[in-house]
């Protein structure tokens, strides 16, 4: 068994090495700068949807108001780009303000959980969307408004998708690693004891409430990232970024992908963006593609397709196991 | 949403803010009065709910329109219409995910998505408005102020479901295995209440006054593609208030919503949507299970 494990485990390693592999060379291999953007998209809604998952995954949570806290970061680097400031202070205020918002957002929505919290994130977010759209003096309403220029860090201008693409995948790993350090740390651990015994946690001395206080922050700390890196990349922000489905499609994207992992969040952007794409380019009814898509994995698949195949996989491997035996 | 044509200044116009206030609080009243009565029996938040209301719109927009039916007519077959969808949704849905709030949720707002899409995709993008029925065009004046017979109807029919439905959930027999299934479904099980079947029928009477509600607001809002999410959040936004489950709840709590939205829309057109957020903030500190809610279990 342990030999069976190790190769697993090696097989595992050399199919993550691959995917390493492939995913820092994008910009060499992938047909036309479109879809060199196409991938940063992905890696932009990846680092989203771990935001999310966070909370759904971690805290069992789950917010249909993010879309609010990403559409924030995106439209301060915008507004106070067309302000004339500098990229590193917009970049700075933004995350500001966004963190700023995500704690009026937590101090609301953690006056209760399961579905009162999915109730006044989905309020708060759409009040969001309600104020991109309405506060035309500030955000330019319908026509949104354009991002002048992308920053150059260290002399590299970001101009060139290829480019802006490195740019993205550096700022992904260290949100990943962020990440990875965050959900296995021991605060990690008091954040799933507050998911499945909140009551016993408290009983034990942990302050649910800050446990779930933080996770939110750093949440929306991934979410200001991602926000941040979605107006550079489309050098454009207008109130559908906030509306109720874009808060919705990194839930889709944990769910599909299987919420509570780490790779899963990953592969399920990944997923839903390539359907998006796809779809996009035959037909124009994306919105109701994603309400099918939802509707059937939440059916069908509940547990997400990375935990559902290895489910798949790991009873098809208890068959081989057990066949010779019988 | 421009409920205010011409504003004559002075103390006409904050009575005819008043009573477009009190005009829209009572089709949020239709719209959340529903979406309450399901949420406290299922404890699903119907995320459908601001779409079967921009449904009942067009259905009834369609039937005014393209099939000249009269006004009533047109609004009785919306509200069927949207109530026999909600219907499907529930029993082919719904019901199989029953135990799982999560799924259930994430299911009517997968289908809030596919229904504003097919909405765009049968009526197009423009806006449809409707004139009102032509024996409530016009007003009254009064006092120097001039009623709109229309926006004054729109109230009465609210209080009138009101009163309706208070006798229907406190004075027959239906009511009352509604509100033991509300109280404790699983006694309710045991006394022989078919609680799944109510389940169904409310589902199917809260869809009918959402749509009902949509195609009464189509003379004042007009029905365009995005109704639904604005319609939504105010429906959550009247129950957070008013708390789940309490008739009386949404009834104050969608009369101060029209007033909040409607006094905002014209002192603060920019910031309207944002300060329905303050009444929000203050239940919530000071009383998270809204101002009619009892606490939760």
């Amino acid at each position: 068994m342990n030999a069976r494990q190790g190769a697993f485990q090696g097989a595992f390693r050399g199919t993550f090495a691959v995917a390493l592999l492939l995913v820092a060379s994008v910009p060499l291999w992938v047909p036309g700068s479109y879809y060199i953007s196409v991938a940063s998209e992905v890696l932009i809604y990846a680092i989203f949807t771990l935001s999310v998952d966070l909370l759904i995954g971690y805290a069992g949570l789950v917010s249909l108001g993010h879309g609010g806290l990403f559409s924030l970061a995106a439209y301060t680097v915008a507004v106070c780009l067309g302000a004339g400031f500098g990229h590193f202070s917009a970049i700075l205020l933004a995350i500001a303000i966004t963190l700023a918002g995500t704690a009026v957002f937590a101090a609301l929505s953690l006056r209760t959980t399961g579905v009162g919290f999915i109730m006044i994130t989905l309020a708060l977010g759409q009040i969001m969307w309600g104020l991109a759209y309405r506060w035309v003096g500030l955000t330019g309403g319908d026509n949104g408004i354009s991002v002048a220029s992308r920053p150059a860090p260290f002399g590299v201008t970001l101009a060139t998708p290829a480019h802006f693409y490195d740019a993205t995948l550096i700022v992904f790993a260290l949100c990943l690693f962020a990440y990875w350090m965050f959900v296995n740390s021991a605060f990690g651990a008091s954040l799933k004891g507050t998911r499945d015994q909140p009551r016993r946690m408290s009983a034990l001395g942990y302050d649910v409430w800050l446990i779930r206080f933080c996770a939110f922050m750093f949440s929306g700390f991934l979410a200001a990232v991602a926000g941040i890196l979605f107006a550079y990349r489309a050098e454009f922000i207008s109130p559908p970024t906030a509306a109720l489905t874009a808060s919705a499609e990194p839930v889709l994207m944990a769910i599909s992908g299987g919420s509570g992992t780490i790779l899963g969040p990953v592969v399920g952007a990944l997923l839903v963006e390539i359907v998006k794409n796809v779809a996009s380019a035959y037909i124009s009814r994306w919105n109701m593609m994603l309400g099918a898509i939802f509707v059937l994995i939440v059916m069908f698949m509940p547990e997400g397709l990375v935990p559902g195949t290895a489910r798949l996989v790991r009873r098809l491997r208890a068959r081989r196991s057990k066949a010779p035996a019988t | 949403m421009a409920p205010l044509r011409a504003i004559t200044p002075g103390v006409s116009m904050w009575t005819i803010l008043a009573i477009n206030s009190v005009t829209f609080g009572g089709l949020l009243f239709l719209l959340s009065a529903g979406f309450s009565l399901i949420f406290g029996l299922m404890r699903v938040p119907n995320l459908t709910h601001g779409s079967m209301f921009m449904l009942g719109g067009y259905i009834g927009s369609t039937a005014i329109v393209t099939w000249h039916l009269p006004f009533w007519l047109a609004a009785a077959l919306a509200a069927a219409a949207v109530a026999v969808f909600g219907g499907v949704v529930e029993r082919l849905l719904l019901r199989r995910l029953a135990g799982s709030v999560l799924a259930q949720v994430l299911v009517t707002l997968g289908i809030a998505f596919m229904v504003s899409d097919f909405c765009l995709m049968v009526w197009g993008g423009d806006p449809i408005s409707i004139d009102t029925p032509s024996a409530l065009s016009g007003g009254t004046r009064t006092l120097g102020v001039y009623f709109p017979t229309y926006r004054i109807a729109i109230i009465l029919i609210a209080v009138v479901i009101a009163a309706l439905l208070w006798a229907l959930l406190e004075r027959t027999r239906l009511g009352a295995m509604i509100r033991a299934g509300v109280d404790d479904p699983e006694m309710a099980r045991v006394v022989g209440i078919r609680v799944s079947r109510l389940f169904t029928v409310v589902f199917c009477l809260g869809a009918a006054l959402a749509g009902f509600g949509g195609i009464m607001g189509a003379p004042i809002l007009s029905v365009y593609p995005g109704l639904d999410f604005a319609m939504l959040p105010l429906a959550l936004v009247v129950v957070i208030l008013g708390g789940t489950g309490s008739l009386i709840g949404s009834l104050v709590g969608s009369i101060v919503i029209g007033f909040i939205y409607n006094f905002g829309l014209v002192l603060l057109p920019q910031l309207a949507y944002f300060i329905l957020f303050l009444p929000m903030v203050v239940v919530l500190v000071l009383r998270p299970q809204g101002l009619f809610g009892r606490a939760a279990p």
